[in-house]
């Protein structure tokens, strides 16, 4: 390609390029520089070497702690919403008189759920005198302290994560329309009911997009912090029962400003996060049908 | 073993089109019955309504002696083998083969010598640990049968099985078919056969009897010879055999001895006519004439009709002409021994419709009406 012509293509792509740099590939590199340093912002970073690591692993029980609520948040997140994900899309693929009008409000909560409006909303639905509490009230049973009781806490913001079902709908919804009616019309011939069908039939033919939502949901899990932020003010209550690894880190960068050690915590739950991945992907090889494979 | 019998079956869609007008077949048990027709005549709609894949909107449908048009697929005792063969992209053959049984919760013993059998039979043994996607055309055709085979059906549909498959293989995979038939027949076990295409070479050489459809309606059935020498009507004439019947209106004179015209052409015929027509039968008809049954005549014979070639086909074995009277086409066939080049030299034939073999249809309602 010609000078001139080269000049115009980069300039087209520049703005991509850029933005990488600058707002992920340079901060991902300075993390990992920081992450082995003591930096409180105000003045230049002191190398520790692993220090931060070994407090981390070895000695912070806010951040065991936190682990461990995010192991839990993520753990019933994902399968949960994944199901009821599937469930849904499995109900929207059938020709239903206004299928189109229920796909699109079903996608909806998509749109708007990751909004800080609709986690203002989301505590005022589970306040003590909100919304659902108004209804097991009408029932006659006693309210729950959602926000208070630790009990209870993590599940309500497992929910408001598990209403954000729509993306993951979308693309279960165009897998299971990608299912040639032919294969359910033998299986039909064969015998098999309903139930027999989706779990011998549907699910294994979707089983690369189970895998790919897995892999997507349990990234964005990991790093959930918008919900559980607005919802406790950032505290993580009651007794940090909803306190997940992504609030510890915004609290120790920019309430305690020890970037240094934030930065490690990111790099640990990122750790976490690809050796999971890596994990699925080993398994995937087992339960995972690729109709483009040839191998056997 | 069970006979099928549709009575009065009737299919009208939501938007009221109907597409099955009340038909009646009856495929007597162990028989060998083929659907034919062209495009859009129904034939694959018939099959999916037995097979229960589609609902039938009027009459009846049997097997054996159990009525079926409430029953789910599973439960009506057919197997059916599609055209794109269907099989379980993510199950290797010997679950394709064995899913029906398994979900039965067929003892596994039982399983395992099913699909040994069938796998056996239709010489798949060594595709069993595949995946259809590694199979070629023809071996995921058997394994599509192999599937049928297993159920031990008291109907086995076939909906166009060979259509995605090369003429080679196609001429291949039909023997093995009705070889596989007699083998079941001779064995007693269940063996009536729905067959849906729309070749007529299939039809003919497969189908212990074949039924003609034409736009929801059934023309004809009959067994391939009779289908053949006494079509009942102009659309089976037309249907059936290779290249078509030359299908020409004529004008019938019965002083006498019948006679035929065409143009200004007149031939006159004998006693074997005279016998077939009634006597209520009108004067402007079409003469119905396989391309194989117009005889070539010498120049000088006066009883024929004088036309032009116009186009010549040499196939070796045969020879296709097409022949011009008087403004009708015509297409004859004659044998290849028969053709000399030098025939084209003034392009002149005189040709003689073989009496026997001649058809003649009432314009009106398109019946044959030289079959008595």
């Amino acid at each position: 390609m010609g000078g001139e012509k080269q000049w115009v293509g980069l300039a087209y792509v520049a703005p991509y390029v850029i933005g990488l740099l600058v707002f992920t590939a340079i901060p991902f590199g300075a993390s990992f520089y920081l992450s082995f340093t003591d930096y409180p912002l105000l003045s230049a970073p002191i190398w520790v070497g692993l220090q931060n690591y070994i407090e981390l692993i070895f000695h912070d029980r806010t951040f065991h702690r936190a682990l461990q609520v995010t192991m839990t948040y993520v753990f019933i997140t994902v399968p949960l919403k994944l199901t009821f994900a599937l469930a849904i899309a499995y109900v929207l693929n059938y020709k239903l008189k206004f299928i189109g009008f229920f796909r699109t409000a079903y996608y909806v909560p998509s749109i708007l759920g990751g909004s800080v409006a609709i986690a203002v909303l989301w505590r005022y639905i589970f306040a003590d005198i909100g919304l659902v509490n108004m209804i097991i009230t009408g029932l006659g049973f006693e309210a729950i302290n959602f926000f208070g009781d630790p009990r209870y806490a993590l599940f309500t913001i497992t929910l408001l994560r598990v209403w954000q079902f729509g993306s993951a709908m979308v693309i279960f919804l165009a897998a299971l329309q990608s299912i040639p009616a032919h294969v359910y019309e033998a299986a039909a011939i064969d015998g098999a009911n309903k139930a027999q069908t989706f779990f011998f039939i549907t699910l294994p033919l979707i089983t690369p997009v189970i895998f790919f939502n897995l892999i997507l949901q349990m990234v964005e899990a990991f790093q959930e912090f918008n919900g559980p932020f607005i919802i406790t003010d950032g505290t993580g209550a009651p007794l940090r029962s909803t306190y997940l690894v992504p609030l510890y880190i915004y609290d120790k960068a920019f309430r305690q400003f020890d970037m240094g050690y934030a930065s490690a915590i990111a790099w640990i739950l990122f750790a976490i996060i690809m050796v999971l991945t890596l994990i699925a992907f080993w398994s995937s090889r087992h339960w995972v049908y690729y109709a483009g494979d040839k191998r056997s | 073993m069970a006979n099928l019998s549709l009575r009065s079956v009737e299919k009208v869609y939501g938007n009221s089109f109907k597409a099955v007008h009340g038909i009646d077949l009856e495929v007597k048990d162990g028989e060998f019955m083929v659907l034919v027709g062209p495009s859009g005549c129904a034939k694959s709609t018939t099959l999916r309504m037995i097979a229960g894949l589609e609902t039938i909107t009027g009459g009846e449908i049997r097997i054996g002696d159990k009525v079926v048009n409430n029953l789910v697929p599973g439960d009506r005792g057919i197997a059916m083998v599609f055209q794109n063969y269907a099989l379980y992209p993510h199950m290797k053959v010997k679950n394709n083969l064995s899913f029906g049984l398994r979900i039965k919760r067929t003892p596994k013993d039982e399983i395992a010598r099913g699909v040994e059998n069938v796998s056996g039979i239709l010489e798949i043994e060594e595709l069993l640990e595949r995946l259809p996607k590694q199979l070629s055309g023809g071996q995921a055709q058997r394994v599509a049968v192999g599937r049928a085979l297993i159920k031990q059906p008291e109907v086995f549909l076939f909906d166009e099985p060979l259509s995605n498959l090369d003429a080679k293989l196609r001429a291949s995979m039909r023997v093995r078919i009705t070889d596989l038939h007699k083998q079941l027949k001779q064995a007693s076990t269940s063996s009536t056969v729905v067959y849906v295409t729309h070749d007529q070479t299939e039809a003919m050489t497969m189908g212990d009897r074949i039924c003609v459809m034409k736009d929801g309606h059934i023309m004809q059935v009959a067994d391939p010879v009779t289908l053949y020498n006494r079509p009942e009507n102009e659309f089976v004439a037309g249907f059936i055999g290779s290249p078509e019947m030359n299908l020409i209106p004529v004008a019938l004179q019965r002083n006498g001895a019948p006679a035929l015209t065409i143009g200004s052409q007149t031939v006159t015929f004998g006693n074997q006519l005279a016998s077939r027509l009634s006597a209520s039968t009108g004067d402007d008809l079409t003469m119905g004439v396989r391309p194989q049954h117009m005889q070539m005549v010498p120049p000088e014979t006066d009883n024929a009709f004088s036309g032009t070639i116009s186009h010549v086909e040499f196939m070796g074995h045969e020879v296709n002409l097409y022949v011009d009277i008087e403004g009708h086409k015509f297409t004859v066939v004659i044998p290849g021994d028969h053709y000399n080049p030098s025939m084209l030299a003034d392009g002149a034939i005189r040709l003689a419709p073989r009496e026997s073999q001649l058809h003649l249809f009432d314009p009106k309602t398109s019946q044959n009406i030289s079959l008595a």
